[in-house]
């Protein structure tokens, strides 16, 4: 497969450089800075160390026996990006450009946040290191996600709730865009996901590619031989891209993207791109997006914060149409199931988003050979919503 | 070729003069209101109307602007109906209209289609505020093809390389954003405005109008002896706004658009 994107930042048809003027000086000496830091020793040294010491990776690979029996069909492992510092695969990209803003020597931090989770990575990278740090988030989210709010706010960031639109992720994003336009001389925007213009999508999947470099190797180790199928939800689609990188090459092994199926594709309470969306421009990339015959974009509905938004990243829209990924969605009801299931099954709560790739798996493992690997990336922990689901089962805490 | 924006420029040019273009938000109130409206304001004054077409989801506008896109759309507004209404307006006036639209809104109709049906409606050009030069490739043929100047946009943080290239693409009117930051903020520093303009009138023979932040007459005064050109967006929006409820609220908007003008042509 050819490497991807080319020097404009397109992904086939896809992602470029959509972004006012104002944006363009700033992007292009972010793309400058960082292809000199990803071939500085000195970087890559620091960024490893973080990772080492700071974040605690390499996460583990672990083999979800239980699951796995109760399936009843291939074996599962699970990527434990769940125990990651902040609890989530955020932190990876989180780090890397923060050291990226030192070395363009900005002073302030902006970030937008869906479910809390890259704020919350964002806001301790940014305190670890001492720069000023704002994150933006969407009043509904706030609602949804109070305790990584609260969170956010431990870690001296200031949190302010965008009340635009959904209220959630996309109108978070728009706000950070606008904060950047303003104070692009001494702000960096950390972008949490796979989106956004050039050279965002392959930056941000370069920083999350170490998921996917370890998980081979782990599986190597573990079994010899690679996984038949890899499993990952999709957001703005980081931890599925940082998960199935590694592997692209490897022309036997699956791949599966999960989205969020909201209340059902009919319904059309969701947020699943590739069910109903289409190409076009949004919020400084092209790609897949859910939107209306006049090209509004259309609100979208996730139980999960974290994938409720109307557009995917850029470079997965080029390996949906290469059919190199499969993309499919899970319901909102399959991902409660599947969260209550690895929470009893296996001792472990995962994230709302995660549960929709556990859902996928699922529906999946039974239909395999016991000889059959799945990997699944449990690209997050549940702590943080553990409160919206005690409030949805009718629970006081 | 010589089409409306070029003329007028010219004209105005000969008379000593600078343009002032005015900006609407097509469908705030409604799209009868804005037809009403353009009407107003050209009579008050207007050289060029900058018509914004309602988005979702503009990223590069200020609080202001993004409340008129959302009545607009509440009014049920979409780009082919203003486009039926500048035919309509077309029999009434030869002002120059760009467009102010956001890409995807092209995007979904399509390239071709929505260029042809903007030329034939008597649009004179667009200016498309999340598509730098870099993206326009697409855009270009079927843009010329139907007579519309691509308007580009520069900022206070555009280097020398990007003002050359800029200048270069730029048609009908380059346009000097005055700030780093969204429509309807304040200019900050009178003098760098004046500055950049002078560095990006040395690269190009095209008109240059500065916009984003020229909210009272006196701004106006000042930023038209400094360009050729001087646009008004979210001050306007704000008129038509807060006289919503008046059944002279096309009047108001003019006697503010008249003193724009006025100030403008005081020191002009």
């Amino acid at each position: 497969m050819k490497k991807v994107p080319d020097s404009q930042g397109r992904f086939g048809p896809y992602g470029g450089r959509y972004v006012p003027e104002t944006l363009m000086p700033a992007l292009l000496e972010l793309e400058q800075e960082y292809a000199t830091a990803r071939k500085d020793r000195g970087f890559r040294a620091e960024l490893a160390y973080y990772l080492k010491q700071y974040v605690g990776r390499p996460t583990s690979l672990y083999h979800a026996a239980r699951l796995t029996k109760k399936l009843g069909g291939a074996k599962i492992y699970l990527k434990r990006e769940d125990l990651c510092h902040t609890g989530a695969h955020k932190i990876n990209n989180a780090i890397g450009q923060v050291l990226l803003a030192m070395r363009m020597k900005k002073p302030r931090i902006i970030a937008e946040t869906g479910a809390g989770q890259h704020g919350v990575a964002t806001a301790t990278a940014a305190a670890m290191f001492g720069l000023e740090c704002e994150i933006y988030m969407g009043t509904e989210d706030m609602q949804r996600q109070a305790l990584n709010v609260f969170r956010m706010r431990l870690l001296g960031a200031k949190v302010t709730g965008v009340d635009a639109g959904s209220r959630t992720l996309k109108d978070a994003i728009s706000e950070a865009m606008r904060d950047w336009t303003t104070n692009v001389r001494t702000t960096h925007y950390i972008l949490g996901s796979v989106l956004g213009a050039h050279p965002y999508p392959m930056m941000i999947r370069d920083f999350q590619a170490i998921i996917g470099q370890e998980a081979r190797k782990q599986i190597l180790a573990a079994e010899g031989k690679l996984p038949d199928y890899l499993v990952a939800c999709v957001g703005g689609g980081s931890n599925s891209i940082g998960l199935f990188h590694a592997f692209l090459g490897d022309k036997k092994v699956k791949m599966i993207g999960v989205e969020a199926g909201g209340t059902g594709i009919e319904s059309g309470k969701h947020a699943a791109r590739f069910f109903g969306g289409k190409p076009g421009v949004l919020q400084g990339t092209m790609t897949y997006l859910l939107q209306d015959e006049d090209g509004q974009i259309n609100l979208t509905h996730s139980v999960s914060a974290g994938l409720d938004y109307a557009a995917v990243g850029p470079e997965h829209s080029l390996y949906h149409d290469l059919k190199r990924i499969q993309y499919t969605y899970a319901t909102d009801d399959e991902a409660m199931a599947a969260f209550d299931l690895l929470a009893t099954a296996e001792g472990i709560v995962p994230a709302l988003e995660s549960s929709h790739a556990i859902a996928e798996v699922v529906k999946l493992a039974p239909t395999l050979k016991k000889s059959n690997i799945i990997i699944a990336n449990l690209s997050g922990r549940g702590d943080k919503d553990v409160q919206q689901v005690a409030r949805m089962r009718g629970v006081t805490l | 070729m010589t089409g409306r924006i070029e003329s007028t420029f010219q004209r105005l040019r000969q008379a000593n003069k600078k343009a002032l273009i005015a900006y609407l938000m097509a469908g705030d109130p409604t799209l009868a209101d804005t037809e009403r409206l353009v009407l107003e304001i050209e009579q008050a004054g207007a050289d060029i109307i900058e018509l914004g077409v309602p988005f979702s989801d503009p990223i590069a506008d200020g609080p202001v602007i993004q409340l008129a896109a959302e009545r607009g759309l509440r009014s049920g507004t979409s780009l082919r109906k203003i486009l039926v209404m500048m035919k309509s307006l077309r029999a009434r006036t030869q002002v120059p209209v760009v467009l102010m639209v956001y890409y995807n809104s092209i995007h979904a109709m399509g390239l071709e289609t929505f260029c042809r049906a903007a030329g034939e409606a008597g649009v004179d050009g667009l200016i498309v505020p999340d598509m730098p030069p870099d993206e326009a490739g697409p855009l270009k043929g079927p843009a010329a093809a139907a007579g519309l100047r691509l308007i580009f946009l520069l900022a206070p943080t555009s280097t020398t390389e990007r003002r050359e290239y800029v200048a270069k693409e730029s048609q009908g009117f380059l346009y000097y954003v005055s700030l780093t930051g969204t429509t309807g903020a304040k200019i900050q520093n009178m003098a760098e405005v004046g500055k950049n303009v002078g560095k990006i009138k040395k690269a190009t023979k095209t008109p240059v109008a500065v916009g984003f932040g020229v909210s009272t007459p006196d701004d106006a005064a000042q930023v038209s002896a400094m360009a050729d050109g001087v646009i008004v967006g979210s001050a306007i929006v704000k008129q038509i706004a807060a006289h919503q409820q008046s059944s002279d609220m096309p009047g108001h908007v003019g006697r503010f658009v008249a003193s724009l003008k006025s100030a403008m042509n005081g020191r002009a």
